[in-house]
């Protein structure tokens, strides 16, 4: 090979995951994909040595023994040395934020105003997004994204797979969450926004609680007899009765410790369930939280450390609230620059390196990130039934210098080039 | 083992370390001595005498017994020679500059490398202290071509130009981030001002001893001069409004107009053939400039495209100096030409391209070309856009996409110490180099591998078995305790995240 062609090859590799560039991806469900791999973690049961996951019209038929498995006729195989579910990135703003950083990608965040739950992702959401791609080759199939933290109430967030050529086509729940923010990101930026308010800790939380008052009276209003005095439909109202419901958690961006046990409070008065995010200095209340039963999402392990509040962050969190009792998930996060995504599966190594076992680790970003953005039913776990989306790694995929080798969603083989 | 550990106590429940200066500084810049890092007490100076001459080791040692208050607080002691020799047994060594000793010795004295070999024909000088390091791994410590650790700034906003502004002026050896540096098996920074400028300042290398003034972390030449850089940038960082350019064409005349200044300047000089009544006067910008005309000072070059990579070469073309490209989003492009050239590649790995148009193509490839294509390539941090603890993941990524292991492991050691000119002190482990060594737990390249120990000048610097230095390495309540944030591209997204 020469220089040139070399190059290129890697290039390939490195740049466009090969034949996983969007517009590549075939449409039609292939009959049938059989994966083997020497390892198969199914996080449903202990790990498969000699496995193998048959794949038929787009969902898990069997996990089993290679040799104890009916393969239909004419499947596609595949073959790696560890076989993992698609991996699910518990949160992101990716397809909301793009890779420029330019104004007209990104959408994450509107700074008109400081409470905003009626925004809704799925409005947002940019399928040919170059970062899904990009996440898509490291064997992620799952994200959990939407609007960004930044702003008291930011808006939704939804859960996608990272293949579509439309939002519809991605979409697996349309509305996951609704985003706040509580503690000094929750301040309108300087001269951008016409609000001064939130200025102060204490105004963000008494204006998170009048919004859930209103919603009450709202609600009992809209409930009244008399059809004259119903209130007139009102989306913002509308979204923050769903969370008063339960079907909408609040997802609370929250460093200190102090807007940590505020957000707690506010999901105790109104009984609204919640998920703590990025949680910088969730270690100083783990029984609090555990109290709580609330699951929480850790910030990523790389996220820039000194600065502001998130100066405490440590890379040893994850396994200190796991060993607690504590559901929880890792994310790649919301970067503002450079790199404009991280990786999750780059976060779960680091989190195995530093007191999670490999399976535990491989949890945070599988099943137990499922179960936390409520999609477990689907993705997550290799059982029959579930979707078809698989990781396929050459070697432990913690390792930094391990690759995903290829990539299934939904039956169908989205990238076969090693990234 | 060392005398001169720091004296612990403990005030309002936290450790303050008290440290005592016993020993004169090493030999430096007399124009950058200061007599004391803390502020005489009140008390003290106003029992001193007009005109009163007290040595400054003295003076120090006095700041200390006065009262906690007034002692100089440092989470690290003082910067001292080593003082005996220390011989670390059984491990497999990565010289860098030679292949992989399995079961090997590294013998330090007086704060060099004495000698590297196997264990069964190296000898052991009969009073060294022996450091089982067995089932370790001993590499160089960790060069790192680009850092912004240190809260540091180099120029303001009042021109695109500021050779005279030296970053070492404001950096804070206290800052928490050095300590991060060292957990992370860093021994040696260039630190930089950022890239919002043509050219931000001088940049300074900085040997991370236990410091408690910037003095501590210097190099000097043989003349006592400073070891620093010239940091410059291109492309979009430093186009505002004027008198900063506004196009990538504006940029080039500017510096061009710059160097030209310099020349008449450095003609003036010459002109004067030594006569004092002659000579121009001094300009600390024209000095700068004149740093690097004439070869005594390495220009740093943030370039992401390839144009404006190309650019970089055109200027070095044009003025002669010594130039290493930094960041090279786009040098995968142009790598033959920079083949051509053989100019200096130091690159960032993150973990994915964007952030802003200038690396929409950024690749984890970039170091594999490079290699491919014979292009000298180091990796750097960046920090705080990647953390200085997890440098060795940027060699392992490198790889990931394509480098060698031995080319990745020299990106990050003597490479980078090749493009500071540091290549005859630091890098690799050799006889007559410093002795600057991290022991890790296993392969470098491994995500779950720790770095255990690091030690400068055959001091330790850095210890995981130190309840108070592991905090540091792994992160935690306090971790982050005066760590000051730089704003290392002037972008006001990064500053909105240390808002």
């Amino acid at each position: 090979m020469n220089r040139l062609s070399f190059a290129i090859a890697l290039l390939t590799i490195a740049l466009t995951g090969g034949v996983g560039r969007f517009d590549a991806v075939a449409k039609e469900k292939p009959a049938a994909v059989a994966v083997y791999g020497d390892t198969v973690h199914t996080m449903a049961g202990p790990p498969i040595e000699n496995g193998v996951v048959v794949i038929v019209d787009g969902r898990i038929r069997e996990v089993a023994k290679a040799g104890e498995a009916t393969i239909p006729a004419g499947a596609t195989v595949l073959r790696g040395k560890v076989v993992t579910p698609g991996l699910v990135d518990a949160h992101t703003a990716v397809g909301l934020t793009g890779y420029l950083n330019q104004e007209q990608d990104q959408d994450q965040i509107d700074h008109g105003e400081p409470i905003q739950p009626e925004l809704r992702a799925i409005d947002s959401y940019n399928p040919r997004e170059r970062l899904i791609e990009w996440l898509r080759g490291f064997g992620i199939t799952t994200i959990h994204t939407g609007h960004a933290p930044g702003a008291l109430v930011s808006g939704q967030t939804m859960v996608v797979k990272t293949v579509g050529d439309t939002v519809e086509e991605a979409v697996i729940r349309p509305a996951a969450m609704i985003a706040v923010t509580l503690g000094d990101d929750a301040r309108p930026d300087g001269g951008d926004s016409k609000t001064k308010s939130p200025g102060t800790r204490s105004k963000a939380v008494a204006m998170l609680r009048g919004e859930f008052v209103k919603t009450v009276d709202y609600l009992r209003k809209q409930q009244g007899a008399d059809d004259e005095k119903k209130p007139d439909r009102d989306l913002r109202r509308e979204a923050f009765a769903e969370a008063l419901a339960g079907r909408l958690p609040l997802l609370v961006t929250v460093n200190r410790a102090t807007d940590i046990d505020a957000a707690l409070r506010i999901a105790a008065e109104f009984k609204i369930p919640i998920v703590l995010d990025s949680a910088a200095e969730a270690y100083l209340l783990t029984d609090r939280i555990k109290q709580a039963k609330v699951p929480v999402i850790v910030h990523p392990s790389m996220r820039r450390a000194g600065m502001g509040e998130t100066e405490n962050i440590g890379f040893e969190t994850v396994a200190t609230l796991r060993k607690a009792g504590i559901p929880v998930a890792l994310q790649s996060g919301y970067e503002p620059y450079i790199p404009k995504t991280r990786v999750v599966l780059f976060e779960a190594g680091i989190a195995a390196a530093n007191g999670l076992a490999f399976e535990e680790a491989l949890a945070s970003i599988t099943i137990d990130a499922a179960r936390i953005i409520g999609v477990d039913d689907r993705v997550g776990s290799l059982q029959p039934g579930r979707d078809g989306d698989v990781a396929i790694f050459d070697g432990d995929p913690f390792e930094y210098t391990t690759h995903c080798t290829a990539v299934v969603v939904d039956g169908r083989v989205v990238s076969q080039s090693p990234r | 083992m060392l005398d001169n550990e720091p004296l612990t106590s403990r005030y309002q429940g936290r450790d303050f370390r008290l440290t005592r200066r016993l020993w004169p500084r090493r030999e430096g810049n007399p124009a950058m001595k200061t007599p004391c890092a803390e502020p005489l007490p009140a008390a003290f100076a106003a029992a001193m005498l007009p005109g009163m001459m007290i040595p400054a080791r003295l003076l120090c040692l006095a700041c200390v017994a006065t009262s906690f208050a007034f002692a100089a607080v440092s989470a690290t002691g003082p910067a001292l020679a080593q003082d005996r020799p220390v011989a670390f047994m059984g491990a497999e060594v990565l010289p860098v500059s030679g292949p992989p000793i399995p079961a090997g010795v590294v013998v330090v004295a007086n704060g060099k490398i004495s000698a590297v070999g196997p264990a069964a024909t190296t000898p052991i000088p009969a009073d060294a202290e022996r450091i089982d390091a067995a089932g370790k791994v001993i590499m160089p410590g960790l060069v790192d071509t680009h850092s912004h650790v240190g809260g540091g700034w180099g120029g303001d906003a009042s021109g695109p130009m500021q050779p005279d502004v030296r970053i070492l002026d404001s950096i804070n050896v206290r800052d928490s981030g050095f300590r991060k540096c060292r957990a992370g098996g860093l021994t040696t920074l260039n630190i930089m001002p950022g890239s919002g400028h043509l050219l931000s300042g001088q940049t300074v290398y900085a040997k991370l001893r236990r410091a408690e003034t910037i003095d501590d972390f210097f190099y000097h030449a043989a003349d006592g001069r400073i070891l620093t850089g010239m940091k410059m940038a291109n492309g979009t960082n430093p186009q505002k409004e004027p008198p900063f350019p506004g196009s990538r064409s504006k940029s080039a005349a500017i510096v061009r107009q710059k160097f030209l200044k310099a020349q008449d300047h450095r003609r003036k000089i010459e002109a004067a053939k030594g006569d004092a009544a002659k000579m121009p006067d001094r300009d600390l910008e024209m000095e700068g400039l004149l740093d690097v005309l004439d070869g005594r000072v390495i220009v740093h070059h943030h370039a992401h495209r390839a144009d404006d990579i190309m650019t970089v070469l055109r200027l070095r073309e044009e003025f002669g100096f010594k130039v290493v490209l930094h960041h090279v989003s786009e040098a995968w492009k142009v790598a033959g030409e920079l083949a051509k050239a053989r100019v200096p590649c130091s690159v960032l790995v993150v973990d994915s391209p964007g952030g802003k148009i200038e690396t929409m193509d950024m690749s984890l490839v970039t170091g594999a070309v490079l290699e491919r294509e014979g292009v000298p390539c180091a990796l750097h941090t960046d920090d705080p856009v990647t953390d200085s603890r997890l440098f060795l993941r940027s060699a392992a990524l490198a790889v990931r996409a394509g480098m060698s292991r031995e080319k990745a492991i020299e990106a990050v050691t003597l490479a980078g110490a090749r493009m500071l000119d540091l290549h005859d002190r630091i890098g690799s482990l050799e006889p007559g180099k410093d002795a600057d060594l991290i022991i890790l737990s296993g392969d470098p390249l491994a995500v779950r591998t720790k770095v255990l120990q690091t030690w400068v000048e055959g001091r330790k610097v850095f210890d995981r078995d130190d309840p108070d230095d592991r905090l540091f390495a792994v992160g935690g309540f306090g971790s982050s305790r005066d760590q000051k944030a730089h704003a290392c591209c002037t972008d006001v997204r990064l500053s909105e995240t240390s808002r």
